[in-house]
């Protein structure tokens, strides 16, 4: 009984898959002459190809696209394009997002700046853009001044801020602490600041 | 690449669902036989092909219109398919009788490898005999011989499909015929 070359079966699904190289080809034909074995082998593969195709095209069930179109997810369409846009375009979206939110803030925030505002008291002198605590005169509660000069001559009981304008007092005259704010980032932070103090001061 | 098939896609990409009638229309058939033969059930294979029409539908925005809409549907396809076969695995019984199917779906439910008695699988019709034999090759074995025999694809077509190397597509068509050599014996 002769040797089977090596890899004859590799040889074989070669044959099989039509990418068989000429020498291979050879080795085999030659070797499938002599060798029953083989020669069995390679039948039977063949047998189960002849096998497999002979497989019966089914038959289609029964409207079978109008039930794929009946389930078909619906109104998604103008959902679907925004979608779509959105799942393009991130950075884009993103930057005006960014854009939309910086100019809101500002714009709120300058707005206001240009004005001249006092915190109503009757004790106070308003002349003009200049805020007076009077001698002899307390104040007890915390005094904002934008946009306007403040000149303490009496006693605040409290802070005192002043925003885009002069503060002309020794601090001693004042309980509270003394702020002056003359930029708008300085005043944004301002801004903020009380923001989250009401915020607080609510929430007790 | 079909330009036919790419303007049915465009339209429904701008909200024209019925343009995708054509397209299921074009493909029914094809995606239906991959299914039967992968699951070996009429209900289940209807069911799977329906869902891989719907998801492609649903997911339309992301098909390459340079690549082979059936290569992305076939995959579609077989993935469902391959998903179902796993799921269904361990809750079947071979004394369980399954409501409303004929005997061919009895041996769909047999796992793979676990044969019936011979004198049983020789009663059996031949197209019985085919499917049942199908459905005894592993999973991944079974969907490179149905796409390569049933569909008749290329084999780079099928390496496409399954995303997995031509090589291994190849491997697992010779382990396939093999394996089927060895469940017919010498029919």
């Amino acid at each position: 009984m002769m040797k089977c070359p090596e890899h004859v079966v590799e040889y074989m699904h070669e044959y099989l898959d039509g990418d068989i190289s000429q020498e291979h080809e050879v080795v085999l034909k030659e070797h499938l002459k002599q060798c029953d074995d083989c020669k069995k082998h390679m039948s039977e593969l063949t047998n189960v190809i002849a096998f497999i195709k002979s497989a019966a095209v089914m038959a289609l069930p029964a409207n079978f696209a109008q039930n794929v179109m009946v389930r078909l997810p619906h109104k998604q369409k103008v959902l679907r394009g925004v979608q779509r846009f959105l799942r393009r375009h991130p950075v884009l979206i993103a930057a005006a997002v960014f854009v939309l939110l910086m100019s809101g803030s500002l714009l709120t925030v300058s707005n206001p700046s240009q004005q001249f505002a006092v915190t109503k008291d009757p004790q106070l002198i308003v002349e003009g853009e200049t805020v007076t605590v009077p001698e002899n005169t307390v104040i007890k509660k915390d005094l904002v001044v934008e946009n306007g000069n403040l000149v303490i001559e009496g006693k605040v009981d409290g802070n005192v801020t002043v925003v885009n304008g002069k503060y002309m007092a020794s601090t001693a005259n004042v309980t509270g602490q003394v702020e002056q704010v003359d930029e708008t980032f300085d005043w944004l932070w301002y801004k903020m600041k009380s923001g989250f103090k009401k915020l607080f001061s609510n929430g007790e | 690449m079909d330009p036919l098939i790419n303007k049915r896609v465009k339209q429904v990409l701008k909200g024209d669902q019925n343009a995708y009638a054509d397209i299921v229309t074009l493909y029914q058939n094809n995606l239906y036989q991959v299914c039967y033969r992968m699951l070996g059930n009429k209900e289940e294979a209807e069911d799977a092909a329906q869902e891989a029409f719907i998801k492609a539908y649903i997911n339309l925005h992301t098909y390459d219109q340079k690549r082979k809409f059936s290569t992305w549907l076939y995959r579609i396809g077989t993935n469902l398919c391959i998903d179902r076969i796993r799921k269904k695995k361990p809750d079947y019984y071979l004394d369980a009788e399954v409501p409303g199917t004929e005997g061919l779906d009895m041996y769909s439910q047999l796992s793979t490898g676990e044969r019936l008695p011979d004198e049983e699988i020789e009663r059996m019709e031949l197209q019985e005999r085919i499917q049942y034999e199908i459905g005894q090759l592993p999973d991944k074995y079974r969907s490179v011989i149905i796409l390569k025999y049933i569909e008749e694809l290329p084999l780079q077509e099928i390496s496409d499909i399954l995303e997995i190397p031509l090589g291994t597509v190849k491997t697992r068509v010779h382990r396939g015929r093999e394996a089927l050599r060895k469940q017919l014996g010498d029919l």
